[in-house]
């Protein structure tokens, strides 16, 4: 006995109620596989963005939003670090390596970070990757500026262009300034992670566009904050700055430590926090980032929460049009008894059923959240930075999807009972 | 071959409800000859269809002994008793008889896909179980092509009957069993269906076993019974009960 055809005709026969069990699940199977999908891609673009760093150190503050400013370029530094701070720390035995950054800056958005050779020579992101160059060289000259992949795409910049630079983190920029402009020298290979969305100077053509944005200030006289920063003694700073350049002081905001191993990374922390000469943070990047992501974790909680009560309604219409149509069926499954049909037959009719739907359902559901990831990985990377790699074989997903499927064939046996009962009951008994 | 003189034989048959203390069936002794066209008329609710079931083997009586072409139905598995009635039972229901999803065709072919032995009938006969359905039809006049092709919901209740009658009648079974199949239809309709019930009964050497309320149908058949009569638990009831719904 063909069950299989009967199946599928009796199926064709009430399009509009299968139809919309399955719809329902695809809708909620894709809601689920989504919400997976952006927060393990959130979770992993956000562990892998530092790698490689055993601490990072700032002004006294908190540990999270120093872990922001300094590595996801998200808020602002509290304070600056004095240079010789940097320096002395920077000599402590264990140090291997030292990346200092200057931040405040932005252009067109982008954040401007001031740093030196050690940035491209030491900074690691995901698994120990380091920057690339898909065109030109890192900066070597006061005047240069290297772009992060995203920057040079987005904002259509090639090597040697002029740009120009705003003071301050906001989006658009307030204050600029013609007569400084850096001339692109190098564009970073992309790397999913916030340095594609930064430009890079060194120290001291951050510092000097500092000076000159000062300049400008105390040309115009209109801020009073302004005065006060001239009346610190930047009276014949061109000059000056020029001669000071190799010893000078620079202000930066942070800076990333390499150590010669992981096991000193405690003792030197404790070291930079009662740093006598400033008040000074450091952190452990890797602790820092489970810290930010209990925050985080309180989102991904409810988002997650919401995607399972979606999918536990999806399965809930399921039951329901199920157990809706056996009372429509009943008739039909005595008619098939009296054709020679088993109990089985019939129980088997509507578990396949539940089966097909749910199966079809998840079918949908995965390829529905492939076509909107495809069509819209251009969009999602461009707006939030987030890369996502469409992966849908990750163990919390594919445990997932089974759970939904043996969920979708329980709920099948409910009906399924129920129907093999009335069947023994029933008999040849056509009931209406 | 010597053919056994009952097709069908009952013997000190009980049959209840699970979890009604009441036998709703008590029958000494029930034989149906082979070939015979016996009509056994009955009040409704008075337990015809629960002897039916209990032919065909889809119910398992309390004790006694069901014996059906020298088979005792109560030594064979469920599994063999369905095989059984997919092999030499045609069944004909009040009403509501066809599968609603399926064609015309598909639905009077519908036994073939239960019972091989039926499929090969019906293939010896006309070549195909589809040919077998369409000689079987234009015997019931229901060969018209628009007919056909009508989705089964959109046929009157005669054509439906009609067609029911095909799917019985299919790959020829020893025992067709009819369940008030005439009661949704005028009187004229009714006789010209019974007469065409005779009709292939007769070409295929069936037993036919009618089941009916109504008195006015006995005239034709070769024999008659009154259920109440054969139903000992029915006596001391009145005779309108429902016993199950």
């Amino acid at each position: 006995m063909n069950i299989a055809s009967l199946a599928i005709k009796s199926f064709r026969n009430r399009k509009l109620s299968v139809g919309l069990a399955i719809a329902s699940i695809t809708l909620s199977v894709a809601l689920l596989l989504g919400v997976e999908i952006l927060r393990s891609e959130a979770k992993s673009s956000f562990a892998s963005t530092v790698s490689g760093t055993d601490l990072i150190v700032g002004a006294r503050g908190g540990s999270v939003n120093l872990l922001l400013y300094s590595v996801f370029r998200i808020g602002n530094p509290t304070n600056n670090i004095e240079w010789h701070s940097y320096e002395e720390i920077s000599a402590l035995p264990g140090v291997k390596w030292s990346i200092p950054l200057s931040m405040g800056d932005t252009h067109a958005g982008f954040r401007v970070v001031g740093t030196d050779d050690n940035y491209f020579e030491h900074y690691r992101y995901a698994r120990d990757r380091r920057l690339g160059l898909q065109q030109g060289a890192w900066f070597g000259d006061e005047d240069e500026i290297v772009l992060g992949a995203e920057v040079a795409a987005s904002l259509g910049y090639r090597l040697s262009d002029k740009i120009i630079v705003a003071h301050g983190a906001g989006d658009e920029s307030f204050i600029k300034h013609a007569d400084e402009p850096f001339r692109v020298v190098g564009i970073l290979a992309a790397t999913g992670t916030p340095v594609d969305r930064t430009l890079y100077v060194s120290l001291a053509g951050f510092d000097h566009m500092h000076e000159a944005w000062q300049t400008a200030e105390d040309g115009h006289d209109h801020d009073p904050l302004a005065a006060t920063a001239s009346a610190e003694g930047h009276t014949d700073e061109e000059q000056h700055a020029e001669d000071e350049h190799l010893d000078e002081e620079y202000s930066i905001s942070a800076f990333l430590l390499g150590l010669e191993s992981r096991a000193v990374a405690i003792g030197l922390q404790r070291r930079i926090n009662q740093f006598e000469h400033e008040p000074l943070s450091a952190i452990l990047p890797g602790v820092t980032l489970l810290e930010l992501w209990e925050i985080v974790g309180l989102v991904e909680h409810a988002l997650r929460a919401i995607s399972i009560f979606v999918v536990i309604v999806g399965l809930s219409s399921l039951l329901i049009i199920l157990m809706t149509s056996i009372n429509e069926r009943r008739r039909e499954m005595a008619i098939l008894r009296a054709l020679g049909a088993r109990p089985g037959h019939v129980f088997a009719l509507i578990l396949g059923e539940a089966i097909a739907i749910t199966l079809s359902g998840i079918g949908l559901g995965i390829l529905l959240v492939c076509g909107i990831f495809m069509l819209g990985q251009g969009w999602i990377a461009s707006r939030f930075g987030l890369f996502i790699e469409l992966n849908l074989l990750t163990p919390n997903l594919v445990y997932g999807l089974l759970l939904i499927t043996l969920i979708g064939c329980l709920i099948g046996l409910i009906p399924g009972i129920r129907m093999y009962r009335y069947s023994l009951v029933d008999g040849m008994t056509i009931r209406v | 071959m010597t053919l056994p003189e009952h097709i069908i034989s009952l013997n000190t048959l009980r049959f209840a409800w699970h979890g009604h203390p009441q036998p709703l069936l008590d029958i000494d002794s029930f034989d149906v000859m082979r070939g015979e066209r016996l009509f056994v008329r009955g009040a409704s609710g008075s337990g015809k269809s629960t002897l039916l079931g209990l032919v065909a083997g889809v119910l398992t009586p309390l004790s006694g002994a069901i014996e059906v072409l020298d088979q005792r139905l109560s030594e064979m598995t469920a599994a063999e008793r369905d095989h059984f009635r997919a092999h030499h039972f045609g069944i004909i229901f009040q009403q509501f008889n066809l599968i609603p999803y399926l064609s015309v065709i598909e639905n009077v072919t519908l036994p073939c896909q239960f019972s091989d032995q039926r499929r090969r009938k019906s293939i010896s006969r006309s070549g195909n179980p589809r040919d077998e359905a369409l000689r079987l039809l234009e015997h019931l006049d229901m060969a018209d092509s628009a007919v056909i092709h009508k989705p089964v919901t959109e046929l009157s209740v005669g054509q439906q009957q009609r067609v029911a009658a095909a799917r019985a009648l299919i790959g020829s079974p020893e025992i067709l069993i009819a369940d008030e199949p005439t009661s949704s239809m005028d009187a004229d309709r009714r006789a010209a269906f019974i007469e065409l019930l005779f009709r292939e009964c007769e070409e295929t050497g069936s037993t036919l076993l009618f089941v009916s309320h109504d008195q006015g149908l006995r005239e034709p058949f070769d024999r008659a019974i009154e259920f109440d009569r054969l139903n000992r638990a029915a006596s001391g009831r009145p005779p309108n009960r429902k016993e199950f719904s």
